[in-house]
Parts: structure tokens; sequence; C-alpha cells
């Protein structure tokens, strides 16, 4: 399980814990959320997160 | 050749919009100038970079040069820009270049506002708006025991959090009653300054710094109940004002912030404006959602599809670990009634209309799992 974090805003994707308030149940990888997610912090869509493991 | 896209700034408006428009299109010249050193950083992790014992060096995630070479741009760091001529078309550089600008946007940010303090102290105290102030800052607080916090806003209160995470005891001061006054209703903020006390931050609420004197070991403020605080450093977060001298000495419509349509346009042809020192349909939001709203929208512009900018509700997140909170106020003048649901792991307030729809929210604790739910419930800030 790894994070990933947000290079605009800092926001944290920790996959162990997913967003269970957004519908991304805990264990979801980086890789199987949907293209069209966007960070729920700053609005950076998927494709742009230059996501950093942190 | 036609002339470039100029963008004046490189944080994250100046960036953000260098980025979407270049995927958009690759052709056109883009020049990036900055007064600083031009490399990307995130300005929001400034104010939990002591927590996450980031070093300034971690901060920059890309330099200038990896900037230049992403986004194949010329990118002058170090470089101020000292006037702008809207009617030639030009801009001229601290050095007396002029540079020919096909489009031009003013990425300029916004100053800290700074209190009219009297006292011997008033210059050394700091504020952190950008990574300069940030290496300033943490290189100071070497040996600190106290710091005295001036403003319990949003700022304010991240840093407080942040200090404690260096064993720092922040002492924050603020007319106000409760912290982040004009965000929270009553009953949040006084949870969000009990939890935050809990934690370790002293609060004294109701009153300001009138005057800052160094004294042998940092600093004495004078608080207008008359009493006196000392701390060994002092932090000033009361706010921003947006950067508009430049645009105002080249004839722009100024207002809070520089004057833009919803095209980002300013009252002259070419140039536009995006992020903390531009003011869209009278709104100047200083958060990073609007800017990307506004990067997206001005990078089609400037590809050949005029597009307006919208924005949807944007909540914003405390950076405040030891209460988690989470703000969407209100429109400006919105009426309505705050509704307080008070519970011990956390508080539910709606800003609720006549009409019992949801216009703003503020959760703290627990209720920030609500955030995406109540969001959605919100009317768009500009439609
Ligand atoms: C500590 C802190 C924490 C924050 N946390 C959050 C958060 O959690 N969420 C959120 O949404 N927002 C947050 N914000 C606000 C957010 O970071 C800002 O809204 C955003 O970074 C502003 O970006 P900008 O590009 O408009 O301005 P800036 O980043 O200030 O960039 C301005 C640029 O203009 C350049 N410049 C200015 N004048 C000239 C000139 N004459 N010639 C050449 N260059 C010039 C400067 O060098 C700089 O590069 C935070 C702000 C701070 C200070």
């Amino acid at each position: 399980m790894k994070k990933w974090q947000c290079i605009v805003c800092g926001f944290i994707y920790d996959e162990a814990v997913g967003l269970p308030e957004e519908g991304i149940t805990a264990g979801t990888a980086w890789a199987d959320i949907p293209e069209d997610w966007a960070c729920p912090d700053c609005g950076v869509a998927k494709a742009d997160f230059d996501m950093v493991e942190v | 050749m036609s002339h470039p896209i100029i963008i004046i700034g490189s944080g994250l408006a100046a960036y953000n919009l260098a980025r979407e428009l270049r995927k958009l299109d690759t052709a056109t010249p883009l020049t990036v100038i900055s007064r600083d050193h031009a490399g990307f950083y995130s300005k929001p992790m400034l104010s939990n970079a002591l927590a996450g014992n980031k070093s300034i060096q971690q901060l920059v995630m890309k330099s200038a040069e990896t900037m230049a070479s992403e986004l194949n741009a010329t990118i002058l760091a170090h470089t101020e820009i000292s006037a702008i001529d809207a009617a030639a078309q030009t801009v001229t550089i601290n050095d007396g270049r002029v540079l020919p600008y096909r489009d031009l946007v003013l990425a300029l940010g916004a100053d800290p506002i700074r209190l009219p303090l009297s006292g011997n102290g008033a210059a050394g105290v700091m504020s952190v708006n950008d990574l300069d102030d940030f290496a300033k800052f943490s290189a100071a607080l070497e040996g600190v025991k106290t710091v005295a916090i001036l403003g319990a806003g949003l700022i304010g209160c991240e840093f407080a959090n942040d200090l404690l995470a260096r064993g720092i005891k922040p002492v924050v001061l603020d007319p106000s009653n409760w912290p982040l006054s004009r965000l929270l209703p009553a009953e949040a903020g006084e949870r969000l300054a009990a939890k935050l006390t809990e934690a370790g931050v002293e609060f004294k609420m109701g009153v300001s710094a009138s005057a800052v004197d160094a004294i042998e070991q940092g600093y004495a403020l004078t608080l207008s109940d008359g009493s006196i605080v000392t701390a060994d450093l002092v932090l000033s977060a009361v706010g921003l004002r947006s950067r508009t001298q430049l645009a105002a000495a080249a004839g722009l419509t100024i207002n809070r912030g520089i004057v833009v349509d919803r095209q980002l346009q300013s009252s002259a042809a070419h140039i536009y404006a995006v992020g903390d020192c531009a003011e869209v349909a009278g709104l100047t939001l200083p958060f990073v959602l609007p800017i990307m709203q506004q990067a997206r929208a001005l990078a089609a512009t400037l590809a050949g599809t005029p597009t307006v900018v919208k924005y949807p509700a944007m909540p914003v997140v405390v950076k405040t670990p030891a209460c988690p909170t989470v703000v969407a106020p209100p429109a400006i003048g919105a009426e309505g009634d705050w509704q307080v649901e008070i519970a011990d792991d956390g508080i539910t307030a709606r800003f609720v209309g006549s009409a019992d729809e949801l216009l703003g929210f503020a959760l703290i604790g627990a209720a920030t799992s609500q955030r995406q739910a109540m969001a959605q419930q919100l009317p768009p800030v500009l439609v």
C-alpha cells in the first residue's frame, strides 16, 4: 500500500485508507482510481497528478 | 514568428495556467518571468512543512530549468517587471530590456497586509507568503520556544498547529472572539479554539497588538487591552492584498484586485490576470481551487476558444490536524442563518436560506466526512 501526494496542494491519497466519502474503498490502488477523478482539495485532474510517493 | 504569450509570476496561478495551456497549444512561444527563483512549489504546503519535516530543497518540487523543459517555455527567474505598455504590447524588465507579447498574463499574487505597529521591533515581524519567506522563517525558528501569531485566520491557525510539531508554543492574537471568525459560526470557532488549545496553542482573543518592541530575548507585544505578551518571534498572518501596482501604473482598472471579466481579461486588450492578484466578477478568492478553474478557462481562451470561467462550490480544507475543519462560506451578502448541530466528535454547521436551501457550511472533526456530500448540495459560486 502506498501514499500519493498532490503536488499542487499537498493532499495525500493513502491507498490503505481509500476515500470512503467519495466511494473509493480502503485498499484501492492509485492505478484503479478513475481517470476522471480530481483532487478533492484543489481540483487538479488525476492525469496531471505528478504524484510523489511519500 | 509570433510574439510569445508572457506570464508574469511563477506561483500556482502562473504554472497551472502554463500547464493547461500546453495541453491545448504546444506551438505558441511561452515566456514565464518571475522576480523569485521560479521553481515550482506548493504554497499550501508551507503551513504544514514543519510537521512534515520538509526542507526548503524538498519543498521545491521542480526547478525553473525542469519547468522550462517540461513546458517548452523560456523562464526568466530573478527578473522583475517594472512596467507594462498596453498600447505597444510590451513589458519592461528591470535591466531595461523591453519584451513584446502577443498576450500578457498577470499572475502576480498578493502581498501580506502589514498592521500599522509601533515599536522598535515592528520591522522584525515576519510573514510567510512564499517559499523565500518560509526559508527565513524556518531559519529564525532555531532555538525558539514561543511564537506570537497576529491573526487567527486560516494561515494563522495553520501555522499555530504546525509549530506544535517543533515543540514551539504559539500564542495567537486576534481582535475577534473566535478563530476563523469570518468563516465559522461561534460554536464551530469555539470548538476549533478548544481543540487547538488542548493541543498546546494559546489564544488571546478580543485583543490586537499595537506595538512590538525588541527586548533582550525576542519581542514584547503591547496589546490593545494594555497587557503585554512576550515571544521569541512574531509572525503576522492578518490577510492579503492583491498586487495591483503594476497594473494600475499601466492604466488598467483596479478595485480590490486587477479587475477582469469572466474571460479573465483586464480592461486592456491582450492583458489577463489570474490567481491572488485578480478580481473576477467582483471576487478575490486567494485559494487554489479558483486558480485551477481560471487556469483551464484562460488556457482555452488563449488557445483560440474564448471560454468563461465558472466556479463550482469550493470548500476549503483548513490544515489544522489537531481539529480537522472544512469551510464553504456562503456568498458575501447571502441571506440566511447558521443551523448548528453539535456532537462530541464534531460539529456540522449549515448556512441555510429562507427556502431551506443550503448556502454554505462549516464542518469540524468527524463531521468533515460529509464534505463531499454537502458540497454537492451547494449552489455554484459562479455559474
Ligand atoms: C501558508 C499558506 C497556506 C495556504 N494554504 C492553502 C490551502 O490549503 N488551500 C488553498 O486553496 N489555498 C491556500 N493558500 C492560498 C494559495 O496558496 C494561493 O492562493 C496561491 O498559491 C496563489 O498563487 P498565485 O500564483 O496567485 O500567487 P503567488 O504564488 O504569490 O505568485 C506570485 C508570483 O508573482 C511574481 N511577481 C510578483 N510581482 C512581480 C513583478 N513585478 N515582476 C516579476 N514577478 C513578479 C512572484 O515572484 C511570484 O512568483 C495558502 C497560502 C499560504 C500563504
